[in-house]
């Protein structure tokens, strides 16, 4: 069984890169660099947090921004990319 | 990034050629053929300080590579050192001298990712070409690699003797589960260049070649991911090489010498400098083997005045040389180069050549210490 907790796929690496001043995503010989808002996504995936608390965690530090369909939508992206998974249960 | 000015380019990519020690001898292989020259390799203590000053200069991506790197005892410490200071670390293996309990250290370490190498996709000329019984293991290691989840890339390096089992070579690395699978066309600089007349495929091998890499990077789409690049020598246009000299790539030697790519040893009045006499901020942004080939005041026609410069920088520095005798001359793998049809002329004549019965039964001339020697 799948749940709707995402977090980091096993064969990428996520982290902050003080040269580049923003988050990124490690791969073999790669390295992909991400926006602010996808750092803050990507940061929360922590294996612990569901989508809905990601979400509502977010909207707690960026209030008044309406970011629910581009929170799912990212993290469709990310796991197409294979950058995340949603956990085992 | 690339053809920017020291001061804003930065080595992202540091190479770390551990040694040229190998147990196998590929007759491809891009070392220099001077391997044997180079006896005096950095000590550990070397090596971490490399790794320190680089990383400081925001290198993010680290190679082990070699030679073969597992003949490095301190191969561990290194890796332990590299992830600390937050490299993203990548093993570039024969898997020759690795065994399980070491993968599980490289592990605990904090290794990301190992790359293998295959020399083909059966046993008999596996070992032949890498001159050592050494297929059976590397599929063990691959497994080994798969069962810690490690990412895994697996390499093979395609020329004429193997080329033509390109399918046979991918069905291996969709059974070994790779994550991804480089299909690393030959380059002929190093060892290849000497053996260039036996390993240039001919232009009816690439044609099929193409279609199988294409029809298998549709098929595995989301699950492997396949890199096929076409070897330059049929091309019209240049590659980036190394996104530009001295742009992002950072090599270091056996010896400690640091080079804008591992081929550039070999031109001609250039004084690489090493790292045992400089810190690697000076060698990147001060040294003038680094700034030689930056930006295009360098250049000559036709790249001078070439709309593309900015794109393929002149395409490799190495092969400009290699084919022309001068490093600055446009790389004649481009169609306007003065030199292009003398290349095109060549691969033609190499062409003519396959099936040939003298030609099948000269030997290739296998990477070695004491081939090295020979050649020097």
């Amino acid at each position: 069984m799948t749940s709707d907790i995402p977090e980091i796929a096993p064969t990428f690496r996520f982290q902050w890169e003080e040269a580049q001043d923003c988050y990124v995503i490690l791969y073999p010989e790669g390295m992909v660099k991400l926006s602010q808002s996808a750092g803050e996504i990507m940061k929360r995936c922590d294996g612990e947090k569901d989508t809905s608390e990601i979400i509502s965690e977010l909207k707690t530090t960026f209030p008044g921004v309406d970011l629910e369909t581009d929170v799912r939508n990212f993290l469709e992206n990310a796991r197409n990319n294979g950058w995340i998974r949603f956990k085992s249960k | 990034m690339a053809g920017l000015d020291s001061n804003q380019s930065k080595p992202l990519w540091l190479l770390a050629e551990l040694t040229y020690r190998c147990p196998l001898q590929c007759p491809y292989c891009s070392n220099p053929v001077e391997i044997a020259k180079y006896n005096d390799e950095l000590a550990t203590g070397d090596w971490l300080r490399v790794m320190q000053q680089a990383r400081k200069m925001g290198a993010t991506q680290l190679g082990f590579s070699g030679g073969e790197p597992l003949v490095r005892r301190d191969l561990e410490e290194l890796i332990t050192e590299a992830r600390r200071l937050g490299y993203y670390t990548n093993l570039i293996t024969s898997g020759v001298g690795m065994d399980e309990a070491r993968v599980k250290a490289f592990k605990e370490a904090g290794l990301d990712h190992i790359q293998i190498s295959f020399q083909a996709s059966n046993e008999e000329l596996n070992n032949y070409l890498g001159g050592t019984r050494s297929f059976q293991h590397k599929r063990d290691m691959a497994r080994v690699v798969k069962e810690l989840e490690y990412p895994m890339v697996l390499n093979i390096v395609l020329h004429r003797k193997n080329v033509d089992q390109i399918r046979d070579i991918l069905d291996m690395t969709v059974a070994l589960n790779a994550d991804y699978v480089e299909l690393a066309s030959t380059q002929y600089y190093g060892w290849s260049r000497v053996n260039i007349d036996q390993l240039l495929p001919t232009r009816a091998q690439l044609t099929e070649a193409e279609k199988v890499a294409r029809e298998y990077q549709e098929k595995m789409k989301g699950k492997m991911k396949i890199i096929y690049v076409i070897p330059d020598y049929f091309e019209n246009r240049p590659k980036a090489c190394m996104n530009g000299w001295g742009s992002i790539f950072l090599t270091i030697a056996p010896d400690g010498s640091a080079l804008p790519c591992h081929a550039a040893a070999q031109l001609p009045g250039l004084e690489f400098p090493n790292v045992k006499d400089h810190g690697i901020e000076q060698i990147w942004n001060d040294s003038v083997a680094f700034n030689k080939f930056r930006g295009f005041d360098w250049m000559q026609e036709p790249c001078r005045s070439c709309p593309e410069k900015e794109k393929d920088f002149g395409g490799c520095r190495c092969q400009a040389y290699m084919l022309t005798g001068d490093a600055t001359n446009a790389d004649p793998v481009c169609d306007k180069s003065f030199h292009h049809q003398q290349l095109h002329d060549n691969v033609d004549r190499i062409g003519k050549l396959s099936g040939t019965t003298e030609f099948e039964s000269k030997p290739l001339l296998f990477r070695n210490m004491k081939n090295s020697k020979a050649l020097m």
